[in-house]
């Protein structure tokens, strides 16, 4: 009993910490306040709820934060370490959640990129209408609190008939140096029709704890495409909690990749609404954890409306005594008959302290579908592991090699080539290093 | 030949056809549930003291939990107080052969196709028939019994074998695993007991048919199975229930512990009353069924073919803490109109390159709702764990629902999980090609679904799967179109 008391005690902190800064005649004030409302009665998950079974995000929160205090102020960070080499994109740049003007660079001149802050401030008509519509606040606390509390974020705006070439790019740095820092960024991507844009999210931290809470709702119109890229590679102790929100309309194609690459708690939340007809959605996911790293890859792909398309493949490897988690519901709604959904989650222990909890989860409620789902946990071949090192390669190299080719399935399918490049060089020398 | 004609004939009915109740006199304790009804179930059927201390205990666990709300099925509450517990026909002397047995209940066993003199002739199965909690009439103990096989009622067992009783019971459900398992410990009227010696392989299937009859009863069977070492034994239980307006509750509780080298089958066919087609009426069916694996090499595997029940809420399980033992897990669920059914399996992998199965086939019609809920879960000291598993799921019409909440925890790398599903519903080429060869599209259908299902009906022993393909032909008629 005396867990739910404390954990009712951080909600309470945090609400009336937000209470406090909160500005109820802004043009988002109705919907903070809104939010705000809806996390004081969801509360924080207690441990071992459903949705956050294996994750103990609450308690993680409570051991390791203070909610009374301000963010360190970070004014310049050499963002070079961190940056993709040689990606011509527009970026952005947030030093523990607020928006860095100086670093950040916006050349494009076809589609509309600001931070959020400025576009709800500007009044922005299209970024006023889709605010907080998708991103579902009443059952999720952590995405009321984001809701309710956002500093910062991107907005981006692709008017109809426009394809962009250069992707765009954020670079969240947490600079924990000073103290910890809890960010909460909020982003909102609108593609008209017949458009296309990328967008990539990097995420880099240093110094002591650092917790962030990122909701990015993604609006793709008829026969657009988006390409949304997540790199979570951060050490020491970070915490993290992001939602992903995808409202697809007919004919359009998602695809998404989240890569897991370092961290102490990662929860990524990936939410597929596909209400229209011909959509396909793509989801992929790779997570190499080591050490005590935590992550949670939890995914839904909501199938309302007929012949639509959606196929998911996670991968990962787990050494240390790191955890690997992943949830994967498909929903396929009586009207959308002719469904083909499929979904692919693949694991390999490297250690005996490494666990993998999977849960692939299918709710169908029409008749004439394709649905299937596969899930595989496992080790890697001995016997190939030999035949390897009969030819005179060494151990290690040999079960790189074969690391490398079973997260090479997921780096496959990155389209843009210096994006690709970038990770293929990140993975391969990290699976040369750590495992 | 004929039995395609009792195919043919059975879809052609359209109304459940076990739907009648037999005029037997009960004998029954008041509805509610507190300490004194169990004071009474105990003392009607002459338990021990330690028992009866057993169930108390257990009823005042039950009163501090709460009933489960995970599974994927609604159903209106149920009033626990609104319950008979304890129903048994009136008989004065325990009959020592089928002729001393009321005529009326042979009569209802005929009915059902199962007539006792037919069985013990023609098939060579021991049955221990149970109408309403009491174990009326037990057949072969006499050949069973020079094995040193003891299978009998559970309140015979109390008294004839309190040592066994007493060591096993609870050891693999315990008094407060669940609500249900609780709830049955506490008022648990009769069921059967089996055990089986070291080294002895059981001639013959042993099997129960369980009825629900008076109105308004629960039915709260429990069943034990132990197997010494290097045993075997084959177990089915069958079920058929008149048909009911009201729900009725049935929480039943099947326990088997098997020894080293032992290997326990366990076959089920349960055909409760489903409701009407408007979802009126029908059996609550929460049942607690697991295994233990305790020692090494053992073996429990796990059949069932699951028809009927308006609700059904059900998992049996393995425990595999022996090194090298194995659990196995192959179910047909099927629903129509508005069934529910949450069922499924754990296999949770305690020792040493243990082994488990699991073929789950779900087939929804009507307005049901199907749900395949399991749990394979390697422990930390599980070196070598291998399972495989397969859910799927078959639709029929766009009313039906069907879901999948397998849990995959592993915790030793180097285990190997492979775990697959699928959904789909009836080839439109399929039907085609079966009307083009003069099938009609209902025998289609059931042909279709035999084959879809015939991995799980092969594990039944044959009578039993003969039976099996009848009912799910009779189930899923008229869900076509």
């Amino acid at each position: 009993m005396s867990v739910t008391v404390s954990e009712k005690n951080i909600t309470q902190e945090i609400a009336s910490g937000i209470e406090k800064n909160l500005d109820v005649n802004s043009s988002d004030g109705a919907l903070r306040k809104e939010a705000l409302e809806a996390f004081r009665t969801l509360g924080l998950p207690p441990n071992k709820s459903e949705e956050y079974k294996f994750t103990p995000i609450t308690r993680a929160l409570e051991k390791n934060f203070e909610f009374s205090g301000q963010n360190a102020i970070v004014k310049e960070f050499d963002i070079t370490p961190v940056a993709i080499p040689g990606l011509d994109a527009d970026v952005l740049v947030f030093l523990n959640g607020v928006f860095s003007k100086t670093a950040s660079s916006i050349t494009s001149k076809n589609l509309t990129v600001l931070p959020i802050q400025e576009a709800i401030a500007s009044k922005n008509e299209v970024a006023l209408k889709h605010l907080g519509k998708y991103a579902d606040f009443k059952t999720d606390a952590l995405v009321a609190w984001n809701t309710a509390a956002f500093q910062d974020g991107v907005f981006v705006h692709v008017a109809d008939n426009t394809i962009i070439e250069k992707p765009v790019v954020l670079y969240h740095i947490h600079d924990a140096s000073a103290g910890q820092v809890i960010s909460l960024n909020r982003n909102l991507i609108v593609v008209g029709k017949s458009s296309s844009v990328t967008v990539l999210e990097k995420f880099d931290s240093t110094g002591s704890a650092n917790f962030s809470n990122t909701v990015t709702e993604a609006v793709v119109a008829e026969n657009a495409g988006l390409e949304l890229y997540s790199i979570q590679n951060d050490n020491g102790p970070r915490y993290q909690f992001g939602l992903t929100q995808i409202h697809q309309s007919n004919f359009s194609r998602v695809n998404t990749y989240t890569f897991t690459l370092s961290g102490k708690l990662v929860r990524n939340n990936l939410h597929f609404v596909l209400n229209g007809e011909g959509i396909e959605s793509h989801m992929y996911g790779l997570y190499l954890l080591a050490k005590d790293t935590l992550a949670d890859n939890h995914t839904v792909v909501d199938h309302k409306k007929p012949n639509s398309f959606s196929n998911e493949l996670y991968k990962g490897i787990m050494g240390d005594s790191s955890k690997g988690v992943f949830n994967g519901k498909i929903y396929v709604r009586p009207d959308a008959q002719k469904t083909n959904a499929f979904q692919a989650n693949r694991n390999i222990l490297l250690t005996d302290k490494a666990t993998v909890n999977t849960k692939p989860q299918l709710e169908i409620w029409a008749d004439d579908v394709k649905c299937s789902h596969g899930c595989t946990t496992g080790q890697l071949d001995e016997e190939a592991l030999f035949y390897l090192q009969t030819r005179g390669i060494g151990k290690d190299t040999a079960l790189a090699m074969m690391l490398y080719a079973f997260a090479g399935e997921v780096l496959e399918y990155v389209k843009h080539p210096v994006i690709k490049e970038y990770l293929d060089n990140v993975i391969s020398e990290r699976l040369h290093k750590n495992f | 030949m004929s039995k395609d004609n009792q195919v043919l004939e059975a879809l052609t009915s359209k109304e459940y056809e076990h739907g009648w109740s037999t005029n037997i006199e009960t004998d029954s304790a008041p509805k509610g549930l507190n300490e004194d009804i169990i004071r009474f179930i105990s003392s009607k059927k002459n338990e021990p003291e330690w028992l009866l201390e057993w169930r108390l205990d257990a009823y005042r666990q039950w009163t501090k939990m709460k009933e489960p709300t995970w599974p994927n099925v609604t159903y209106p509450p149920i009033n626990y107080q609104d319950v008979i517990y304890y129903s048994a026909p009136k008989q004065k002397i325990t009959p020592k052969n089928l002729e001393d047995v009321d005529p009326e209940l042979i009569k209802t066993f005929e009915k059902l196709g199962i007539s006792l003199t037919e069985q013990k002739r023609l098939t060579g199965v021991a049955v221990d028939a149970v109408i309403d909690s009491v174990s009326v009439a037990t057949t072969f103990k006499e050949t069973l019994g020079e094995l040193g096989i003891i299978f009998c009622s559970f309140s015979e067992a109390v008294l004839k074998h309190p040592d066994l009783v007493k060591k096993y019971m609870g050891s693999v459900v315990p008094v407060n695993d669940n609500y249900f398992a609780a709830l049955n410990s506490a008022v648990f009227t009769d069921g059967s007991f089996c055990y089986i010696p070291k080294g002895v392989r059981c001639p013959m299937e042993l099997s129960t048919y369980f009825r629900i009859n008076a109105a308004n009863t629960g039915q709260f069977e429990r069943t034990l199975i132990i197997a010494d070492e290097g045993s075997y034994v084959s177990y089915l239980e069958g079920c058929t229930a008149p048909m009911r307006d009201e729900n009725q509750l049935h929480a039943a509780v099947v326990e088997i512990y098997a020894m080293k080298d032992a290997q326990v089958k366990y076959s089920t066919v349960q055909n409760w009353y489903p409701g009407d087609k408007e979802g009126k009426g029908g059996i609550y069916n929460f049942v607690t069924k697991r295994g233990l694996c305790f020692g090494d090499g053992s073996k429990i595997s796990w059949t069932q073919v699951e028809t009927g029940s308006a609700i059904t809420w059900k998992y049996p399980s393995c425990i595999l803490k022996g090194d090298n033992s194995m659990g196995e897990f192959y179910s047909v669920a099927v629903t129509n109109n508005y069934q529910q059914a949450d069922t499924g399996t754990k296999m949770i992998h305690i020792g040493k390159n243990t082994k488990s199965r699991i073929v789950s086939k779900g087939i929804s019609a009507g307005h049901s709702q199907n749900s395949y809920r399991g749990q394979v879960h390697i422990m930390k000291r599980a070196e070598g764990a291998r399972n495989f598993s397969q859910c799927d799921s078959l639709l029929m019409g766009d009313k039906c629902g069907a879901h999948t909440f397998p849990y995959i925890d592993v915790e030793n790398n180097s285990a190997k999980i492979e775990h697959e599903a699928t959904t789909s519903k009836i080839g439109e080429d399929q039907i085609f090609y079966c009307l083009q060869r003069g099938i009609d599209e209902e025998s289609a259908v059931a042909l279709i679904v035999n084959g879809y299902a015939k991995e799980v009906l092969s594990q039944l022993p044959m009578e039993f799967a003969v039976e099996a393909q009848k009912l799910l032909a009779l189930t899923l008629e008229g869900s076509v179109g």
